[in-house]
């Protein structure tokens, strides 16, 4: 694991790490840097997609439930208003694929990182704490086909990093 | 003023954030807050009035489930009293809360990033305080749950033609989905705090809390979606959430309520009220925990902004419903509009009128939007006037409508009185509580705002 100063340094960093053939290798950083998914080559769309079918459920189900309530469970005949009434239906429709979309988003983003977790290697580099404060990582995993302790400490080392230190499984 | 750091937008009033912040020492800053401050007296004196005054809270609704609804005012032909206009109150408060994380997020506007977690709170729990009314008005508390659909031995269902049962999804909807946005928002920021920690029960507390996030790359780019998603799901419900509460009134037949002007006056409303209860409690907590230069004079000056938009918008509801009640041609509307400027509760009407449409006439001036202690005087008029407005247009339609007959006034009883007493303890703890365990700033989102996050790629060595 090699720690950075600064952003610019860990964005060129990701980028020959990947250059240099290793897949498996993440970058920890503050804050969202979004010149890392580009460097990174991370394109993961699947929350969007999980969000869409939640919402289309959602939407669906609300829509079904108010319908078959009013047409089948409880049909009221007022003044000979049609059971489904679809206008009066939208706000429960809406609300409904609001609710189911927006829980599938939340849920399929933790789902999809591996959260919770209560456990990680990574937090055994002292210094990682300032991951979440002022400093910049990256980390090469040691099941990387290319990984060689040795080696890949070397290339680390070749990247210019304030330091560099073994992640402790 | 000091010189504007290097910023995307244009300057006007000062910076976003203050010039000589890092990221380390925004993280500790903020992180200090919940973790290093000692309490002090004056926040414990705040949190002991507003506990006291949430004792009223206890004190209304236990006399309330002794007896029923019949110890507040309400009686034919006011049967929506103080529970209805509180309802009504709260919930819009709640709204600027989500205008701030949501749309305000979609549209780019950075400077939000340093008042959304605030808000964002201020907004669950509004939301809650709104809840609790109709709950409490049905008279039967407990039997609350009848209101949600699910098989039972009576075989009834709710009516999914009425716009009692869309609030209660819209409500139910709108508290869920801004947990779960604030949740998420918290997460990053539980990390640092749980890094930042030294002793060892808040490590495993905020430990936990983070679900043991680790900054990852991977992690952030689909946070960031999830995020940006959840954004533009809240974005319409936000809007949808005041439109429904409107429709209660608007499906109605009353004259007064009737009207296809109510669900954009509203919202407009909700945002107003919402806006101006953000700045009365941002104020004085930003000047208390020494926050100035993150919650700068450039903040409360858009919000003031937003807060006068959102007031000529209220301002020409009002209008558009006077206009209508002489133009309308319907003896009964006309009638109401008149009973409104002149009959037993003009008094409030007139005050309304002082307080949302000549009040926030004075946020046209600069001064004005950067004096954060005159401002603050503002926004408590602001809120007053939005409570009238609800209650305006709750008690003066029911009172008088179609036959002289049927006409009757409404006044609050003490029990009123206590219970809308009680759920501002209940908000002003909950937000006391909250400023000193949470973050009360988004810290990962401050530190976008820094000029040295922006990412500047050494040229290859």
């Amino acid at each position: 694991m090699a720690e950075f100063e600064t952003p610019g340094q860990l964005v060129a960093a990701a980028r020959r790490t990947r250059l240099a053939g290793f897949r498996n290798f993440d970058a920890y950083t503050p804050y969202p840097i979004h010149d890392l998914d580009e460097a990174m080559d991370l394109h993961d769309n699947r929350v969007s997609l999980f969000t869409l079918i939640g919402g289309l459920i959602g939407c669906a189900g609300g829509f079904g439930l108010a319908s078959w309530v009013e047409a089948v469970a409880l049909p009221l005949n007022i003044g000979g208003r049609p059971f489904i009434s679809a206008p009066m239906y939208i706000p429960i429709t809406f609300e409904l694929t609001v609710l189911v979309g927006g829980l599938t988003a939340a849920i399929s983003m933790l789902l999809m990182n591996g959260l919770p977790s209560p456990y990680h290697p990574v937090f055994n580099v002292e210094r990682f704490v300032n991951a979440s404060r002022n400093k910049f990582f990256l980390c090469i995993e040691s099941d990387d086909p290319k990984f060689d302790l040795r080696e890949t400490a070397g290339f680390l080392e070749s990247l210019d990093p304030e330091e560099v230190a073994e992640v402790a499984r | 003023m000091a010189q504007p750091v290097e910023l995307p937008s244009k300057i006007e009033v000062g910076p976003v954030i203050d010039e000589g912040h890092s990221l380390a020492s925004v993280s500790d800053k903020i992180a200090g807050i919940v973790l290093k401050r000692k309490i002090t007296l004056a926040w414990l004196f705040g949190l002991v009035i507003s506990f006291a005054l949430l004792q009223c809270l206890m004190a209304g609704a236990t006399w309330l489930f002794v007896k029923g609804v019949g110890v507040w005012g309400i009686n034919i032909p006011v049967g929506w009293g103080f529970a209805i206009v509180n309802f009504v109150w709260w919930i819009g408060i709640g709204h600027a809360g989500t205008l701030i994380s949501a749309i305000l997020l979609l549209l780019n506007q950075s400077w939000r990033n340093a008042i959304n977690r605030f808000a964002e709170a201020m907004t669950l729990f509004a939301v809650m305080c709104a809840g609790m009314f109709p709950v409490l008005h049905t008279g039967r508390p407990w039997l609350a749950y009848w209101l949600f659909p699910y098989p039972n031995t009576m075989d009834l269902w709710p009516q999914f033609r009425s716009p009692l049962i869309w609030d209660v999804f819209a409500v139910s909807t709108y508290l869920t989905i801004s947990a779960v946005f604030w949740y998420v928002g918290l997460i990053p920021d539980m990390a640092t705090l749980r890094d930042g920690a030294t002793q060892r029960w808040k490590q495993v507390i905020f430990g936990f809390l983070s679900l043991g996030w680790r900054s990852s790359a991977r992690h952030w780019q689909r946070y960031e979606k999830a995020s940006l998603l959840l954004a533009g799901l809240a974005t319409p419900l936000v809007l949808s959430v005041h439109t429904v509460v409107s429709f209660d009134f608007a499906v109605a037949m009353l004259p007064g309520w009737h009207t296809t002007i109510f669900p954009p006056y509203f919202v407009a409303g909700a945002i107003y009220s919402g806006f101006a209860m953000v700045l009365a409690l941002m104020i004085p907590a930003r000047t208390f925990f020494g926050l100035e230069d993150i919650i700068t004079i450039r903040h409360l000056n858009n919000m003031a902004k937003v807060t006068l938009a959102t007031g000529l918008i209220v301002g020409y509801g009002y209008m558009t419903e006077a206009f209508f009640g002489y133009y309308g041609a319907d003896i009964y509307e006309k009638y109401e509009t008149l009973n409104r400027m002149g009959g037993p509760y003009a008094p409030f009407y007139w005050t309304l009128i002082l307080c949302n449409i000549i009040a926030p006439q004075f946020l046209w001036f600069k001064r004005i939007r950067t004096s954060p202690g005159i401002l603050w005087c503002f926004a408590i008029i602001v809120n007053i006037g939005m409570w009238l407005e609800r209650f305006v247009i709750v008690i003066v339609s029911l009172q008088r409508d179609f036959l002289p007959s049927s006409w009757g006034m409404y006044w609050p009883t003490v029990w009123d009185w206590a219970v809308f007493a009680g759920t501002l303890g209940l908000f002003l703890t909950l937000m006391f509580i909250f400023v000193r365990i949470l973050p009360m700033i988004t810290i990962f989102e401050l530190r976008l705002l820094l000029p040295g996050a922006r990412v500047k790629e050494p040229v290859a060595r």
